[in-house]
């Protein structure tokens, strides 16, 4: 086994996130639960945060920070409304699996 | 030492993301999502990003996701049912994929990237709270105005989904 490195390269962290981000998809697009669907994509969202940081390391400026504080704050309001259209369709099919709610079908 | 933390809150970040995506039950699913949400936090402290570190563990870990756990417990969801025959192919097929995907994107990520010193913990040290909040009240004070009446239209639009006759 190799010694360890004595500090990561940059690489490393960009190549974590986007590990984390095609997780995400993977579980955006084969997961059949539309809350387990939601979370995938706040999946997604927290690793291109980390793509941002990274970046704002790299180049030593604040910049790529505040952007991945607007992507929290986008988030948050996007998890309410969300977790809202959840809530009304679950009131009105009474169910969570996203195959079954085709009403927009045919 | 910088290295070591990184592979471990980076190990801990992939197996909870991959846990969130096999698990059928959405709580372990929202649990998972903590964990990758925590060892992020972690590294960006790593990354010296102190306020968004905080604002990771006080907004994402804790007021999102309690969102998150409260709807599941309030819609009572259970565990999914089990996939047809149809998804054994996909996972024979998809997780082979799947890895020659990621080597490739390493591949590519190396070789984009001029190879420069590594991230050393307290070489940058702007993600203060200082730094963080001059740069958002000055050069990024109207965004920052328009985030909040996009938190408003949030706040109205769930209400009104929250309503009862619709």
């Amino acid at each position: 086994m190799p010694p360890l490195p004595e500090s990561v390269p940059l690489s490393w962290y960009l190549l974590l996130s986007a590990v984390l981000f095609a997780l995400g998809v993977a579980g955006f697009l084969f997961r059949k639960n539309i809350i387990t669907v939601f979370m995938s994509i706040e999946l997604m969202l927290n690793a291109v945060n980390l793509t941002f940081v990274a970046f704002s390391y790299k180049f030593a400026a604040v910049d790529g920070q505040i952007f991945s504080f607007f992507v929290m704050v986008v988030a948050a309001a996007e998890a309410a409304v969300g977790l809202g259209i959840i809530l009304t369709v679950y009131k009105n099919k009474s169910t969570l699996q996203i195959d079954e709610i085709n009403s927009m079908k045919n | 030492m910088d290295a070591v933390l990184f592979l471990i809150f980076a190990f801990i970040a992939v197996v909870s993301a991959v846990s969130l995506v096999v698990q059928t039950h959405p709580i372990s699913s929202a649990l998972s999502l903590i964990g990758v949400m925590i060892s992020l936090a972690v590294l960006y402290l790593l990354l010296g990003a102190e306020f968004l570190a905080s604002a990771q563990m006080i907004v994402y870990a804790g007021a999102i996701m309690v969102l998150f756990i409260f709807v599941i417990m309030l819609l009572n969801a259970g565990a999914e049912p089990k996939q047809k025959s149809k998804a054994k192919l996909a996972k024979w097929i998809g997780i082979p994929l799947f890895a020659i995907f990621i080597a490739l994107m390493s591949y590519i990520i190396q070789s984009m990237l001029p190879k420069t010193a590594g991230v050393q913990f307290g070489a940058f040290t702007g993600g203060a709270a200082q730094e963080v909040g001059r740069s958002l009240f000055t050069q990024y004070l109207l965004p920052f105005e328009v985030t909040s009446i996009l938190i408003l239209i949030a706040l109205i639009g769930a209400i009104v989904l929250a309503r009862k006759e619709i």
